[in-house]
């Protein structure tokens, strides 16, 4: 592609990389350079190869043809701390930190300095610590424990940590997935500074805005080729997403109009103390309601309680018109409620077991007689699942974790949907998955609430809440503040509710 | 798309000092009350009973602790690293064995059979520490495996034979016996070693790695330590201790059979997990295991002049690993959602 034909050498380039896993063909022919003083933002969907190709360049993984070049020499990384000495420094999504010991531990663990007889200079490593914090501008102490930091504060434990080793080149993956907004902007102005001080960056994030407010440069991938590479300067949020999917994205939310039936799903007074107060709603079939808030007002936890994982102190659940005994997610799913959680790794999915399996589990009792469970039947219920999610992947046997996030969505889907259940209930449905994948979710629940099942949307994603839901349901500190029908709902409206003002309110944002 | 709401934030000092003493208090807490209960438990005894406290007294209850607080210091440094050697029992016995066999009827040096002693355990050490870090088989099921195996060579070597202390040389069985000013020597190579592995964990590079590899394999990995390596070592290292406490064994009682020390391999996992390494590594210092195997010891010592019952030991004991793992989660959950709480308090999203 057009690179910048520049005197100036990349600090750290992939020429026609290519990495399979068994058959999976992760990376074909990538080639990427990164300047000093460059942002280099990496877009593709989930699935599009760019993990591997940070992890080719952090040295945990070696290319099977193609080369790595530090400063235009040939190197080959036999493992991260190959590519550490060699100045990359990788951030991951999720910080890898040692909780048992304190911030300035972690940031020279290996490399601590050393005063006679090769003992650890702990006053060192504390005063290098404090000048490092001091440099990011921030508020830690090096003497904390890292158990209980905030994913914001270990993320920037981990740059401290680039910067201890004068890192060249900093790969953020997907940094910003778990922050708020402020602490994004605290990211930035940090990464901004090391950029200005000639660092290369290397940033990768679904939010296509901060690709356009932190970087220089994209490099597009999909399917694990290399689409473009371009400069950000003239290229529009629709360019690059054509360039990620491959075609144009029709419609992100695509909201097909749908009968609204009779009350499937009717919470009356749920009460568990100290998490959430009074709430009451009601779902109707061929409905869509979001229920919106702030992290921490009580959603996730009202969506269990309703499904029966953790138990109310008070209220009832009623579907189809019949009350729900508190605490089981037994009755819940005999009665056809469906919950897809918050947290695919952790609650949706056994992540060594293969899809069919998974898909399988919530069906154990059907797929055979007598407590056994037949192969076929299982297979076949997965494959037709399979099939009607488009689900991409290589064998039914294959174990989900292989599969990308967007991809053991529709795993977690598929298992439940399987159940075909007359109320379906979606926690954060597309936290962390690609915009393309997102589509079809959001597809799927649309043509799902057109064919009556009456589905409870939990979300922090405020355009996909006001784009998708017929009603918005808005919690604030465990009560619900606003019911806002669809032609209400408004990010001020939603907002000024979700932070505590009433809706419309005088001094409302 | 996020909307952000901040809140007002908190003066960042006060932030600090909280979460610092916080975390250090949990540390200290922990040694401090199991020595609080050491006393407590040591004074209770002697108010029933002068004699508790005699000169012999106490030259007793330490030479009793020695050798477990020994194997207690070795398998704390496995157990930070989140493994486990459960072999230690039947690496004692036949260490013991050999120096028996080594110096019986003979007039060997003392030294010599401390030496062989260290060499059997760690080459018994080597063994498991091959197969977990570079066989990547689970720790528990290859030093369970090195148990029965150890033992067994053991029976086979001794074939009902028994060292009699007849046969021992003096010089070994003074090492067992002798004091300096009242202090046995067991208890000061204990204290030696103990000092020695305590210095080694907190102030060198590969002492805090074991730490780090405990805390998160993964994190470890990528930060280029040489985790295989460290494992090796550790298991090396408890194999020795293991094997010189056999040596120290055969010194102390002279008479040695073929189960000598059956069973420890429990008791010294319970001392290192009453005394606050946790079984799942990253944290915990050997001060606190030495604590843990001097309170187990101790109590053992207390029932015997209190003239209770001995299966109560063993009740004793389960007990005391049941609390300590209980306090351990409870303060780990509190400790977690109030450091959680305080960063809350500084961001909210939406």
């Amino acid at each position: 592609m057009d690179q910048p034909k520049s005197a100036e050498r990349p600090v750290l380039s992939l020429e026609d990389a290519s990495k399979s896993f068994g058959a999976v063909r992760a990376l074909q022919g990538v080639s990427l350079a990164l300047f000093a003083g460059e942002a280099h933002a990496l877009a593709g969907e989930n699935g599009a190869g760019k993990s591997t190709l940070i992890k080719v360049l952090a040295g945990v993984h070696r290319p099977d043809a193609g080369r790595v070049l530090v400063d235009g020499e040939p190197v080959t990384f036999h493992g991260p701390s190959d590519a550490r000495d060699a100045g990359i420094a990788v951030i991951y999504q999720e910080p890898t930190l040692f909780p048992d010991l304190t911030v300035a531990e972690n940031i020279f663990m290996g490399r601590q300095p050393r005063r006679s007889f090769g003992r650890v200079d702990h006053r060192s490593v504390r005063d290098a610590t404090q000048a490092l914090i001091e440099r990011l501008g921030v508020d830690l102490d090096p003497g904390q424990l890292c158990r209980g930091l905030s994913i914001a504060d270990q993320q920037l434990v981990e740059i401290a940590k680039a910067l201890s080793f004068d890192a060249r080149v900093l790969i953020m993956d997907e940094p910003t997935a778990a922050l708020t907004g402020a602490e994004v902007a605290r990211l930035f102005g940090v990464v901004r500074t090391l950029r200005e001080q000639g660092t290369a960056v290397l940033f990768i994030s679904h939010r296509l805005e901060e690709i356009f407010a932190l970087c220089q440069r994209v490099t597009t991938l999909r399917d694990g080729r290399l689409i473009s590479s371009d400069p950000v300067d003239g290229l529009t949020e629709d360019d690059l997403v054509r360039r990620m999917v491959g075609r144009d994205l029709d419609e992100l939310y695509p909201k097909q109009p749908a009968r609204i039936g009779e009350t499937a799903l009717a919470v009356r007074r749920l009460t568990r103390e100290g998490v959430f107060t009074d709430v009451s709603f009601d779902v109707r079939r061929g409905e869509i309601v979001a229920l919106a808030g702030l992290v921490g007002a009580g959603r996730s936890e009202v969506v269990r309680a309703v499904f029966g994982v953790d138990r109310a102190d008070a209220g009832d659940v009623h579907v189809a018109g019949n009350k729900l005994p508190a605490g089981s997610p037994t009755a819940a799913m005999a009665a056809g409620v469906a919950l897809v959680p918050e947290d695919r790794r952790q609650q949706g999915l056994v992540m060594e077991l293969s899809i069919e399996r998974n898909i399988g589990l919530t069906g154990l009792d059907r797929l055979g007689r007598g407590g056994l469970v037949r192969r076929t039947l299982e297979r076949g219920r997965a494959a037709d699942w399979a099939v009607r999610l488009q689900l991409k992947y290589n064998r039914l046997s294959d174990p989900v974790g292989v599969l990308s996030g967007g991809n053991q969505q529709k795993v977690v889907l598929a298992k439940w949907l399987a159940t075909e259940p007359g109320v379906l209930i979606v926690d954060e449905p597309t936290r962390g998955i690609d915009i393309g994948t997102k589509a079809e979710v959001h597809r799927l629940l649309s043509s799902l609430a057109a064919e009556g099942l009456a589905v409870l949307m939990v979300s922090s994603d405020l355009p996909e809440v006001l784009a998708m839901a017929d009603r918005v349901l808005v919690m604030h500190e465990g009560r619900i503040t606003a019911e806002l029908p669809r032609a209400l709902a408004t990010e001020e409206s939603v907002m000024a509710a979700a932070t505590g003002r009433t809706a419309g309110g005088e001094k409302a944002a | 798309m996020t909307a952000t709401v901040e809140q007002p934030t908190a003066p960042p000092g006060a932030r600090k000092v909280t979460a610092r003493s916080l975390t250090e208090t949990v540390f200290r807490a922990r040694e401090i009350s199991i020595a609080g209960c050491l006393v407590l438990l040591v004074l209770g005894t002697w108010a029933a009973n002068h004699r508790f406290l005699s000169e012999q007294g106490i030259k007793d209850l330490l030479l009793n602790a020695s050798i477990l607080i020994l194997l207690a210091v070795g398998q704390s440094v496995v157990v930070l690293t989140r493994n486990i050697d459960l072999s230690v029992g039947s690496v004692v016995g036949l260490s013991a064995f050999a120096c028996g066999k080594f110096v019986s009827g003979t007039d060997r040096n003392a030294v010599l059979a401390l030496l062989l002693g260290i060499g059997v355990g760690a080459l018994c050490g080597l063994v498991s520490g091959l197969l977990v870090s570079f066989g990547r088989v689970p720790a528990l099921v290859v030093t369970l495996g090195m148990l029965y195996i150890i033992q067994g060579t053991d029976y086979w070597w001794a074939h009902g034979q028994q060292i009699n202390a007849a046969d021992v040389p003096a010089s070994v069985l003074d090492l067992g016996s002798g004091s300096v000013l009242g202090v046995p020597y067991l208890a000061l190579i204990a204290v030696a070693v103990l000092a020695a592995a305590s210095y080694y964990l907190r102030s060198y590079r590969s002492g805090r790695e074991l730490y780090a590899i405990g805390s998160s394999p993964e994190a470890a990995r990528l930060a280029g330590i040489p985790i295989r390596r460290r494992i090796l070592a550790a298991y090396v290292f408890s194999g020795a201790v293991a094997g010189f406490a056999g040596a120290l064994w055969l010194a102390r009682f002279g008479t040695v059979v073929a189960d000598n020390a059956h069973g420890w391999e429990l008791t010294v996992v319970s001392a290192v997990v009453v005394g606050g390494v946790a079984i799942t590594g990253g944290t915990g210092s050997v001060w606190g295991a030495a604590l843990g195997a001097l309170l187990l010891t101790t109590v053992g010592s207390v029932l015997v002049v209190l003239k209770v019952d001995s299966f109560w030991q063993s009740a004793i004991t389960g007990a005391l690993l049941l609390a300590a793992i209980s306090v351990d989660r409870i303060v780990t959950l509190r400790m977690t959602s109030a450091l959680r709480k305080r960063n809350a308090r500084h961001v909210h999203q939406v």
